[in-house]
């Protein structure tokens, strides 16, 4: 086990360095961080070079990378434009979007593994059909649609939940933007713990546990479900990096000031340091996340074993 | 195509499985008034192709995609009106004999823009899909089948690419670009899209290599490349199709969510993202503007992942 998770842990390492330097390319090779401090203005031709030097813009790209990179590991994720340091943006934004992703992923395993359960358990039956056909509706209409869509029903005419989040983002406020961002991957957990489901409700294992006659809910909750959870924990894993990614679109709805707001806010002014610094913690918790899930398969399968 | 339907298919010969017992008898004998008696196995795309056109799910999406294709080459069909023609006097106002879907804040016509819209996001969608699709499983076919270090540095390479949210890397990537055509568009879905689809290939052609008949290729003397044009390729084809159309619904869910991010799809270009953006804020005076575009985007979304999942279900007779 200790082994597996260092090796895994080594072979983190050069996708971490790609991903960062790849976003890190794009916004500093790709966009101009300096013009956009000026704005629409011409700037003073020796204040931008004095502001190249400081910021190290003048040394090569690697170069940068890799001052950019050991600063950050000693804590230094840079000062964005306003002259915030960018540490304190995330302390302000990170708690916001992880209670919008806790509600999310909370929504997406009780809502969708129950929904899959049942809908494997009658599967071909009218309620299953009619499942499969609403998941399939759920995914196919766009964040932004369904977001705007629940924000003016249940917000707007039928006054039921606040259309917008306020600056503390309570938890209570947070369930209505955590369904529109769970919605699309909610879909996807119940078709896939309903397939997995089907697939095992036929086992013998589960013929063995009726026969021996267990009460159904055992059977269903302990070999069951055990069995039939893989693939679900897979996709919820990797779900949590693509959420908190995701979020954009959601906090922009919904007003909410967490990490999709101020990587927005980043990226329309070109503030290389916040939007570098940001996606750097999302590709690290993503990398992490995924893992804990080949972590996880152990304890939800005791046939695997990792040497 | 042709139906040489074998008495002794072993698919059918085995007892229907699943609830609807009585539904595959009944179509069971409506196959078996159907065929010719050649004798001749069905190979595994004729026998989709049967099931497929039994399928209703598969009829409905198609026959959407086939209209939705039409009206992208030929708005003209439709609608004879120019879609950047817009009247400010009429702005927001609802639906008017002619004009059935009411007017947008600029005062254009929503109807004439939401069929003009089509021609974006299918050109996107299938280029994408095109695009990603080749790119995918050439690298991921090639990484399968030679397996060693090439195979090691692609599964890396398509790590990195995994490990960037897709959304914000559109953002990062789309913002310094100017142009306004779908180009860039395309070359970004491409850039993310196309390790979803090597990883895929990858994993079926290591299958497909594995079988007896391409050893008994290798034994025959056959080499690399006849073994996988003729006998790898083939067979691991069916998944990477698959999941390239459910792929093309989705990219197209994520040029419209790039475009109402304002960093897609430009003005003039008409597009369904860019006319959902606009609707928004105004959703509470003039939720029409909102809802035929958003319609249409998550009717043609849906179209395409109703195909999938139909060729899907075609395509692995484990399902059945």
């Amino acid at each position: 086990m200790g082994r597996y998770v260092i090796r895994r842990l080594l072979q983190m390492i050069p996708v971490f360095i790609g991903s960062t330097f790849l976003i890190f390319f794009m916004v500093y090779a790709l966009g101009d961080p300096v013009a956009a401090l000026f704005g629409d203005k011409a700037p003073d031709p020796a204040t931008v070079a004095r502001i190249r030097a400081d910021l190290h813009l003048d040394q090569p790209l690697w170069k940068q990378y890799l001052l950019y990179m050991g600063a950050i590991f000693q804590g230094d994720f840079g000062t964005a434009f306003n002259g915030q340091p960018v540490t304190e943006l995330m302390a302000s934004a990170f708690p916001v979007t992880l209670r919008l992703t806790v509600v999310a992923i909370v929504i997406e395993i009780v809502i969708g593994i129950t929904l899959g359960v049942v809908s494997g358990l009658k599967r071909g039956r009218p309620l299953d059909t009619g499942l499969l056909v609403l998941t399939l509706v759920v995914i196919s209409v766009p964040t932004f649609v369904s977001g705007y869509l629940l924000q003016f029903l249940l917000g707007v005419k039928w006054g039921w939940v606040r259309p917008s989040v306020s600056s503390d983002a309570r938890l209570d406020e947070l369930i209505l933007p955590g369904v529109v961002l769970a919605l699309v991957s909610l879909a996807y957990v119940t078709r896939l713990s309903r397939t997995s489901i089907a697939e095992n409700v036929r086992a013998d294992y589960v013929r063995t546990a009726v026969a021996k006659g267990l009460p159904r809910r055992r059977v269903v909750t302990r070999h069951l479900l055990r069995n039939s959870l893989i693939p679900v924990v897979t996709f919820i894993g990797a779900d949590i990096g693509a959420l908190m990614g995701g979020a954009i679109v959601t906090e922009r709805i919904f007003n909410i000031h967490g990490v999709g707001y101020q990587l927005y806010q980043g990226i329309l002014r070109n503030n290389a340091p916040t939007v570098v610094g940001f996606v750097t913690i999302l590709v690290i918790v993503f990398l992490v996340a995924n893992l804990l899930v080949d972590l996880l398969y152990a304890v939800l399968d005791p046939r695997i074993r990792y040497a | 195509m042709p139906e040489p339907d074998p008495y002794e298919n072993p698919k059918e010969a085995v007892a229907p499985t699943g609830a609807g017992g009585a539904m595959d008898l009944a179509m069971s004998e409506a196959e078996t008034l159907e065929r010719g008696g050649t004798g001749r196995p069905r190979s595994l795309w004729s026998d989709a192709w049967h099931q497929l056109r039994r399928n209703p799910v598969f009829l409905v999406s198609a026959l959407l995609i086939v209209f939705l294709v039409l009206i992208a080459i030929w708005p003209q069909i439709l609608t004879g009106a120019d879609p950047l023609r817009c009247d400010l006097s009429k702005s927001q106002q609802g639906s008017a004999p002619g004009h059935p879907f009411g007017y947008d804040t600029q005062g254009c016509d929503v109807y004439t823009r939401t069929v003009h819209g089509a021609r974006a996001s299918i050109t996107v969608g299938v280029c994408a899909t095109l695009g990603a699709a080749l790119l995918g499983s050439l690298l991921g076919g090639l990484a399968g089948f030679f397996g060693g270090w090439w195979d090691a540095l692609l599964s890396r390479i398509a790590d990195v690419f995994f490990g960037i949210p897709v959304v914000l890397g559109g953002l990062v990537f789309l913002s310094v670009v100017t142009s306004s055509t779908v180009w860039p568009v395309v070359g970004f879905i491409v850039l993310l899209g196309w390790p979803q689809i090597a990883r895929i290939a990858r994993g079926s052609v290591i299958t497909a290599k594995q079988h007896d008949y391409v050893q008994a290729a290798r034994a025959l003397g056959a080499g690399s490349g006849r073994m996988l044009l003729r006998h790898v390729g083939p067979n691991a084809v069916a998944p990477v199709i698959v999941v390239a159309t459910i792929a093309l619904g989705t990219y197209i869910a994520l040029e419209a969510t790039l475009s109402f991010l304002g960093v897609g799809l430009r003005p003039p270009t008409v597009s369904w993202g860019i006319d959902i953006s606009n609707a928004a804020p105004q959703i509470r005076n003039a939720p029409h503007m909102l809802l035929w575009p958003a319609g249409a985007l998550s009717v043609t979304v849906l179209a395409f992942i109703m195909l999938g999942d139909a060729v899907r279900d075609a395509l692995d007779p484990k399902l059945r």
